[in-house]
């Protein structure tokens, strides 16, 4: 009973998505809201026990403060129950971050928001530095130093060589590299097709899944 | 001081990763540990304060009647439902055990709709692509081309149809060619230029050459 229930309720959310490709209508509205909040809510909760709870409240030892049993005695319990300083404590800058953040709701002292902000974007940038570096810049251009003794080891070499090239701006695209810079557009043009076309499959695998959600799971059609 | 601290946080957190890399020793190897828990815990923060904001706006389009009023109505009954759910009625930390009532919802009501909003895209994209691709130039016959035949080799009647051709010759080993060659020759230009286009960027944002972030020009 609970199952065909899940699965009434399901297919409904699905057909009412599905009922855009007739027109606009108030069952895909409704669908799309429930959607996005939803999805909201999940990601609301699902960062607090994630991250929040672990990182920020376990460490600092407010879960304990508030009356938790199965969690260990965090930094407020070692400073002010045993006197003893604890690096955990440091988590309280990220928490006045996180504050931070959440002040730009409020818009006269919304400013506030630009040191979190500034955190996130060094991170990244750090972060993006060296992984860029290491995983897309070397990692790639190391697995295209091959032996020109297959033809497709030399398409491998000429196409990343001139779809480079095609990248590389500061120099005219005129005569031989000019010409390296077209057959590198050839091969971006390939990439970009196989792309299109591998993501095209994905979404029709996804819709597939729902249609068998449908006439097979739901209305029990398809075996 | 609005604009200087901030640029000071964004090289001191970008420098201390960078350097971590080459140097993987105390105090830097601590720094990033310490830094990488700071960045969860404001990036949490970032999306409860995006997830807050809906509800600001879709509460106001409430309270003022606004178009479509109350569609904002079930937007914000459906993250009441799966936040009380998942902070009262799952077991805490456990809240994503199979079963509990955060399992529920999850299951039948955002995968559901998730997937099938995914799978629309299926016919936008076919849609666009009637309209969009036009065989006037060679790049835009390879683009047709390239998507063609990736497409009909993935399914089944790709190798019905160049049955009569010997194994190893079929349209499906067209297709992991095309996948497995240029497409690979392509995708590591892209790549590449993707990599040195951030590593650039990311030394602007960290010298402090890009303030875009601190609000200014």
């Amino acid at each position: 009973m609970d199952s065909v229930f899940s699965n009434t309720l399901a297919a409904i959310l699905t057909i009412g998505i599905i009922s855009f490709l007739y027109k606009d209508n108030p069952l895909y509205k409704f669908c799309e809201s429930l959607f996005i909040g939803v999805s909201a809510g999940y990601w609301f909760v699902q960062q607090y026990y994630a991250n929040l709870l672990p990182k920020l409240f376990d460490n600092l030892g407010i879960t304990r403060l508030l009356g938790a049993e199965n969690v260990a005695d965090g930094a407020l319990q070692n400073l002010f129950v045993r006197g003893q300083w604890d690096e955990n404590l440091l988590y309280l800058i990220a928490g006045i971050l996180g504050v931070m953040m959440l002040l730009r709701l409020v818009p006269q002292i919304g400013w506030m928001s630009r040191w979190p902000m500034a955190f996130i974007v060094g991170s990244i940038a750090g972060l993006y530095f060296i992984t860029y570096f290491q995983s897309n810049a070397m990692r790639q251009m190391q697995n295209t130093i091959l032996p020109l003794n297959s033809f497709n080891n030399l398409v491998l070499i000429v196409g990343t060589v001139t779809g480079i090239i095609y990248f590389y701006f500061s120099k005219e695209h005129k005569g031989a590299f000019g010409g390296a810079a077209r057959v590198g557009i050839y091969f971006l043009m390939v990439t970009f097709g196989a792309s299109f076309g591998y993501t095209v499959m994905s979404r029709m695998s996804l819709l597939i899944g729902r249609l068998d959600f449908l006439f097979g799971t739901w209305l029990g059609l398809v075996k | 001081m609005r604009r200087q601290i901030p640029l000071l946080l964004t090289a001191i957190v970008g420098f201390v990763y960078i350097i971590q890399f080459f140097i993987p020793h105390r105090p830097f190897n601590i720094f990033e540990h310490l830094f990488t828990d700071w960045f969860l815990i404001i990036a949490a923060c970032a999306i409860w304060l995006g997830v807050l904001n809906l509800l600001k706006l879709s509460l106001e389009k409430v309270y003022k009647r606004g178009k479509d009023w109350p569609y904002s109505v079930v937007t914000v009954a459906g993250f009441l439902l799966i936040t009380i759910a998942g902070f009262f009625f799952s077991g805490g930390r456990q809240f994503q055990n199979p079963g509990t009532p955060f399992d529920y919802i999850y299951v039948n009501i955002f995968t559901p709709l998730s997937a099938t909003m995914f799978a629309l895209l299926a016919f936008f994209v076919a849609s666009a692509s009637y309209r969009a691709f036009r065989a006037r130039t060679r790049e835009a016959t390879l683009l047709l081309l390239a998507g063609f035949f990736v497409m009909l080799g993935r399914v089944p009647v790709g190798d019905l149809i160049t049955q009569w051709l010997p194994v190893g010759y079929r349209l499906s080993n067209l297709t992991d060619w095309i996948m497995n060659v240029p497409q690979t020759a392509g995708q590591r230009a892209i790549m590449i230029g993707i990599a040195l286009g951030i590593m650039s960027t990311s030394l602007r944002v960290i010298l402090g050459i890009e303030r875009t972030i601190t609000g200014g020009e």
